[in-house]
């Protein structure tokens, strides 16, 4: 549903904000590197703004430090709506090393809504196109969570009393 | 004359052609001394638990099951790629991929769990007797548990069954806090 209202409401480009709420300028290199000639950004119309009224995605990088908490709420207000929030890196997405530091909020979506999260330290510039593709729905998400066994029991081990117990009451009854 | 250096400078335009990299379209595979996600090999891990000792974001997560199972949970949203656990890894189980396309709209979808499967020991089992000063609290895995410091009372109440509740209790992990 979220993907259908994006393709209607931001079909023609997305303006983006970019709030830095305590990064390392590691994630905020690579944000300025996908507006380079290389990696060209424009060409689906994402232009960086400078204020967030003017903005319809934003972009934290940075676990939310305790000083720039009350800032990045009014920053997210100030967003007309309907508006999408990116969450670049690690330090946004989880926080990073820093995620239970006396400091530090422990990523952005403790504090405001996150729709897309896009992991890295610092994520590539291919990484955040491929974030931003996705939410314009141009490219299916390729994550899934893993789960992987070293060994599938042939009979619960942990259930084989118990089955050897019902067993016996067969026997028992027909005593 | 501003004529000539214009047309000059066109030149100079032409010459590279286009330099765009056209990446979602078409794949851009990162080079190989790049390091992305952490991949694991269920095979190959014994369940030391190196790894989530040396992990700096604690993002590798151990937990005793039960005396049989012990469950590896990787949460890769916090994960700042550094290599150290493919570093420490004995068994080389860990290795670094080189797959960056990991967006994704949930965090869970950037998580591994493992299942491992660990031997009980067949003998006296002294070294697994509750007290503290035991052969295996020595070289204590001081890594992070989903159970770990306050909670730890609860790895040594592992079950004999595999109890969906004691499970659910360490669900949650948290950190434990001076302040309520």
């Amino acid at each position: 549903m979220l993907k259908n209202l994006c393709k209607k409401a931001f079909a023609k480009s997305i303006w983006v904000y970019h709030c830095n709420t305590g990064a390392c300028n590691g994630c905020d290199i690579e944000i300025l590197n996908i507006l380079t000639p290389f990696y060209d950004v424009e060409r689906f119309g994402i232009k960086l703004v400078a204020s967030p009224r003017h903005a319809d995605a934003m972009l934290i990088s940075g676990a939310v430090t305790r000083p720039t908490l009350p800032l990045v709420k009014r920053a997210y207000d100030a967003i007309p709506d309907p508006k999408l929030v990116f969450a670049i890196g690690s330090c946004a997405t989880g926080g990073g090393a820093w995620f239970d530091t006396y400091n530090v909020t422990g990523g952005a979506d403790k504090v405001i809504p996150v729709n897309y999260y896009v992991p890295g330290c610092p994520p590539r510039p291919e990484a955040l196109l491929f974030g931003v593709a996705l939410a314009l729905g141009l490219v299916e998400k390729e994550a899934a969570p893993i789960e992987l066994k070293q060994m599938e029991f042939p009979i619960d081990m942990y259930e084989r009393n118990e089955a050897w117990e019902k067993r016996n009451v067969i026997y028992e009854l027909v005593k | 004359m501003w004529l000539t250096s214009k047309i000059k400078q066109i030149l100079m335009v032409m010459k590279p052609g286009v330099v765009t990299l056209n990446y979602p379209f078409e794949p851009a595979p990162a080079p190989k001394s790049f390091r992305g996600q952490p991949t694991f090999d269920h095979h190959k891990c014994i369940g030391c638990g190196g790894c989530a000792d040396h992990c700096p974001s604690r993002c590798i997560l151990v937990r005793d099951v039960c005396q049989e199972l012990r469950v590896m949970f990787y949460e890769g949203s916090r994960c700042t790629y550094c290599g150290r656990c493919a570093d420490i890894c004995p068994e080389e189980a860990i290795t670094m991929d080189t797959n960056f396309q990991t967006a994704c709209d949930d965090k869970d979808d950037i998580t591994t769990r493992m299942e491992l499967f660990m031997m009980a020991c067949q003998r006296c089992g002294r070294c697994y007797e509750m007290e503290n000063t035991n052969a295996i609290d020595r070289i204590d895995l001081k890594g992070f548990r989903y159970d770990n410091l306050e909670q730890r009372a609860f790895i040594r109440k592992n079950s004999e069954t595999l109890s969906p509740q004691l499970l659910a209790e360490t669900e949650q992990y948290a950190r434990p806090t001076t302040k309520e």
